[in-house]
């Protein structure tokens, strides 16, 4: 397993550099001006762009400024916006909150999409079972900017029980509402795929097997059916948190949270290249290493799994 | 084999069990009055085809019938004189793996994939004896040694897809005769292997099973495995069981004409040459079993009574009965 570690990490390498070389060339590469509008109504001047050409090495071949980017990214040096702010602080003070709401929206699908998964499996054709099939089929279908604005009006304003909106720091009472949103669609799957988990493994043989062996119900379900069913549905959750956090540009645009979702948006926006690079290139390792990880704990949780 | 004792109950007594399935297609009706008995030390063998309800019946002996859609809808099974079907679920789920075992046939699906085999076996331990997990896995070793197989202690902590055939299904023969049951009951328990692991499997059970004085019902559709191993037979059909007798009566003289078939489905060597002899047709659908005999469509010697009443039990030696209107003419080959 130490030898299909290091080789899965030695794949990353091309992985990365082949992705980061396509998010630089197709955010440098736009045959836009990036100083237009930049000075208010008059053009630029001449100086400023002369500054910030070389600055960005916008003169220099995509490739060579491709490479000295990169190099700057081994040495810890994200480079700066236009500004003059320092991406790694942007990434910095944004970070935090995305990881954040990427953990409550887990924990809504871990809780809730596991637990009506598991009540739907058990009392399959039953009212409980229709009720989340039902529901399930509901949050699938609605888009995730319908559900957030329209919870945020009622929850946020109708009827305050939660903030509208996150204030900075992002305290964690305010990301409820957030995080169930951003979770909705995957707590929905989620809560599918265990029910038909268990439905499959209620009628393996080994239930009858343990069953036989004069094992309480509960014990054959709780253990033998659960640990079996609940395979696919970690490294689902496991793969998730990894587009969470990519993905929640939409949510954290509707509660204004200072995420990195909120960064690339603004980021592609203004055209701030050096900031929207940086971003991606930090969505892609998170990806990179959290399916590694996903696929490590796989071979954990199901012993027929063979790393070669 | 020991002689019960006078007034002794058996150690297995089925009376007339009824089950059925309630399916969408209508009711099924798996097992139509079953009946045998079982002593200490005896082997029986249900002989069946696939549908017959051989493996209905040990479910539901097992108490591990899948309910909805199977129903045991009547008669009785006297285990040691208390009857099963009356005692309440956790009297009966105390007795499943302490003094009732089952051998499943597909040993691989039957494991738990993700638990290691002496886990899976130290478990009966712990639930049944109350053992520490520590104690429970010495018994679960014990267990692996008993059933012969090699380095026992190396192989403890291996999963079930680790193991060859033949190896997995000792695991399944030590999991059931791990606490040392008094009836153990094997569906199956060699189709899914290849014949010479078939024969080690059946010559472990054998041997087991005189160490243990166990009743041992044998549920298979392999003549070969009976002759092998059985004390008595009990062919079943539709539902019934359409023939008992000793195994020796069975292949020497048998009373009912679908045993005269599948006897003479066996190929013999100086045939060789010509066809395979089957029984033609099928069996009934369980949905919508004739009035008359169950066999009768493909019964070569049927007749009118055939058709219109089932055929009851006639004795036709002692301990021997056949469900045929002819089963005496039929034992003695005068038809």
């Amino acid at each position: 397993m130490g030898a299909y570690t290091l080789r899965r990490i030695l794949q990353m390498i091309p992985v990365v550099l082949g992705t980061t070389f396509l998010i630089y060339t197709l955010v440098w590469a736009l045959p836009t001006d990036p100083f237009a509008g930049r000075c208010g109504e008059r053009p630029c001047p001449q100086a400023y762009v002369q500054l910030m050409t070389e600055k960005f090495n916008l003169d220099d071949p995509l490739p060579w400024a491709y490479l000295q980017w990169l190099g700057g990214l081994f040495t810890g040096n994200l480079g700066e916006t236009y500004t003059g702010l320092l991406v790694w602080d942007q990434v910095a003070s944004a970070f935090p909150n995305t990881l954040k709401l990427a953990t409550v929206a887990i924990m809504f699908e871990i809780v809730v999409g596991i637990t009506a998964g598991v009540f739907a499996g058990l009392n399959r054709g039953r009212f409980i079972d229709n009720l989340v099939l039902l529901s399930t089929l509901a949050l699938i279908s609605i888009p995730v900017f319908v559900l957030g604005t329209t919870l945020q009006y009622l929850l946020g304003i109708q009827f305050p029980i939660f903030s509208p909106t996150v204030p900075p720091g992002a305290p964690w009472s305010s990301l409820i509402l957030p995080g169930f949103v951003l979770g909705a669609l995957s707590m929905a799957y989620v809560a599918r795929l265990v029910r038909s988990s268990i439905l499959e493994n209620m009628r393996s043989d080994y239930v009858r097997t343990a069953t036989a062996k004069g094992l309480a119900r509960r014990r054959v379900i709780g253990l033998h059916v659960m640990r079996n069913s609940l395979i696919p549905v970690v490294t689902f959750i496991g793969a998730d948190f990894g587009a969470l956090m990519a993905g929640a540009i939409i949510t954290e645009g509707i509660f204004n949270i200072n995420g990195v979702g909120n960064l690339v948006y603004r980021g592609i926006l203004n055209q701030e290249g050096a900031l929207v690079t940086s971003v991606v290139t930090l969505f892609v390792l998170i990806f990179l290493v959290v399916n590694l990880i996903v696929d490590l704990l796989y071979g954990f949780l199901d012993p027929r799994i063979r790393y070669e | 084999m020991t002689t019960p004792v006078i007034g002794d109950p058996p150690l297995l007594e089925v009376r007339d069990l009824q089950v059925e399935f309630r399916t969408r297609e209508g009711i099924a009706r798996a097992v139509n009055g079953a009946n045998y008995t079982l002593h200490s030390g005896e082997t029986l063998a249900v002989l069946g085809e696939s549908g017959s309800g051989k493996s209905v019946t040990a479910q539901a002996i097992m108490g591990i019938l899948d309910t909805p859609p199977g129903f045991v809808t009547g008669g009785e099974v006297l285990f040691k004189g208390d009857d099963l079907l009356k005692m309440s679920d956790e009297e009966r789920r105390a007795l499943r793996g302490e003094s009732i075992a089952m051998v499943f046939q597909d040993a691989l699906s039957s494991l738990n994939p993700v638990f290691p085999v002496g886990w899976q076996i130290a478990e009966l331990f712990r639930i049944h004896r109350g053992m520490s997990r520590r104690d429970a896995m010495k018994e679960a070793l014990e267990a692996l040694e008993r059933v012969n197989i090699p380095a026992a202690k190396d192989r403890i902590g291996d999963y079930p897809h680790q193991f060859s055939g033949g190896m997995r299904q000792r695991v399944m023969i030590a999991m059931a005769i791990a606490l040392r049951p008094d009836l153990l009951i094997a569906d199956e328990p060699t189709t899914a292997l290849d014949v010479t692991v078939q024969a080690q499997i059946l010559e472990l059970m054998a041997d087991l099973q005189r160490e243990e004085n166990m009743g041992l019902i044998l549920i298979t559709h392999d003549l070969g495995v009976v002759a092998e191993v059985a004390d008595k037979v009990a062919v079943m059909y539709a539902g019934r069981i359409v023939e008992q007798a000793s195994i020796e009566e069975m292949f020497d003289s048998p009373a009912h004409p679908y045993t005269v078939g599948l006897m003479d489905s066996i190929p013999s060597l100086e045939a060789r040459a010509g066809e395979l002899k089957a029984i033609k047709g099928l069996p009934p659908s369980l949905v919508a079993l004739p009035p008359g005999c169950p066999f009768e469509p493909r019964c070569p010697l049927a007749f009118d009574l055939c058709r219109q009443v089932v055929p009851p039990p006639i004795v036709v030696g002692p301990g021997r009965e056949s469900r045929c209107h002819i089963a005496e003419e039929v034992r003695d080959g005068k038809r």
